[in-house]
């Protein structure tokens, strides 16, 4: 999954880092010059979920300019609720296609709209 | 339509050898719809001419076309965006002083899945102030989509195409292994199957028609038969939406086109009588 969403953004031009789980998202993020625009969050990870994540983000206000996208398997309505209420700007349900994530970006102001790779 | 078994075989064969894709019996509309377009690119009559000439004389190029025309481009929710951000900003504050009734209707002219026509009802149930109403129809030619568009239900894969998420967890509800509509969406959206080409029943006129992406598909008579039948339902001051690629200049010159942001939309002209032919 990491590596098709991946290559996604790195087609549309984004230049992309990665991270195991939450816990060593947040700390990548602290050595970085430049903080992300955009950040995809799978919810289920070990030590910090994605959910933990979003909130911690929200939290810190070096963080406050990246756009928060979940892309997870996890497609109750509950969840989508609890990940947008926590602060999260997009929630991609699994599976989904490559048109459909530039949808999102776009929706997101992100991407142009009527991108396409 | 007038796909034959033989024709719809060929192309479920030549699809799933080319994407793993299996087009099983029932979308012989989708195929016909999908490869209009491609058939007329390549100088064919109908489908049916299309197919039989490649058959005889395979091109791989052609193949490729056929399976691009088939796997991608499945519907978006609020498809191009514009015309929905038209609608708010530009189309409700001039419509809504005039409307003394306080109800809106909108068609939605070639509606396939539905998603349109939902995605125009969601617009309104944000967009038109308090104490009114509106009324969202739908058609399509195929039965099978008007049907399909009826149940308000959509898988994962498509709500995952345009749709916010908080317009999901809004107006959406679990359903199984996918979604449907709420009933405070639905209970305001008909639909209904229609040919827009032949002559339309009887109905209530408009105050805005979205016939997007339908005409391309058309021969010039046909378009012009269309824009007629559709203009004739919408309302003098209402306003004709259409697909991107797509215009009346040149080939009805009953509508004027104006420019609404990034986007335009038509509304019948004024001097001219309905239905009046462009030299185009």
């Amino acid at each position: 999954m990491r590596l098709i969403l991946r290559r996604i953004v790195s087609q549309l031009g984004f230049e992309v880092i990665e991270a195991e789980d939450g816990k060593a998202a947040l700390d990548l993020l602290g050595t970085v010059d430049e903080v992300p625009k955009l950040a995809l969050i799978d919810w289920n990870m070990p030590n910090m979920n994605g959910l933990e994540f979003v909130i911690a983000a929200r939290d810190d206000a070096r963080l406050r300019d990246m756009t928060l996208v979940m892309v997870t398997t996890e497609s109750e309505h509950g969840h989508i609720v609890r990940a947008l209420a926590a602060g999260a700007h997009e929630y991609v349900i699994k599976p989904f296609t490559t048109d459909a994530m530039i949808e999102k970006l776009a929706l997101l102001g992100l991407v142009p709209t009527g991108a396409n790779l | 339509m007038t796909l034959s078994a033989t024709d719809f075989a060929y192309v479920a064969g030549l699809v799933r050898r080319e994407s793993a894709i299996v087009l099983t019996p029932g979308k012989e509309y989708l195929v016909e719809a999908r490869l209009l377009p491609v058939a007329r690119q390549a100088g064919a009559a109908s489908v049916a001419d299309f197919l039989s000439g490649l058959q005889r004389r395979p091109d791989t190029t052609m193949h490729r076309s056929i399976v691009d025309a088939l796997t991608t481009n499945e519907t978006s929710w609020f498809r191009d965006r514009e015309p929905f951000t038209a609608l708010t900003d530009v189309v409700l504050p001039e419509l809504l002083p005039t409307r003394t009734n306080r109800t809106l209707r909108i068609w939605s002219a070639a509606s396939s899945s539905g998603q349109e026509a939902y995605s125009l009802a969601m617009t309104m149930q944000q967009a038109l102030p308090a104490g009114w109403q509106y009324q969202i129809m739908g058609t399509d030619i195929s039965t099978e989509m008007i049907k399909r568009a009826g149940t308000g239900e959509y898988s994962q894969v498509e709500v995952n195409r345009g749709l916010p998420a908080q317009l999901l967890v809004h107006f959406f509800t679990r359903s199984g292994t996918g979604w449907r509509v709420n009933p405070a969406l639905r209970q305001n959206v008909t639909f209904q199957q229609m040919n827009l080409a032949a002559p339309l029943p009887s109905m209530a006129p408009f105050d805005v028609i979205f016939l997007r992406n339908i005409l391309i598909y058309f021969d010039v008579e046909t378009k012009r038969t269309v824009l007629r039948n559709v203009g004739r339902l919408l309302r003098p001051d209402g306003y004709l939406f259409l697909g991107a690629a797509e215009t009346t200049i040149g080939v009805d010159e009953s509508f004027e086109r104006v420019a609404m942001g990034r986007t335009s939309a038509y509304r019948p002209r004024v001097s001219v009588p309905a239905g009046a032919v462009g030299k185009g």
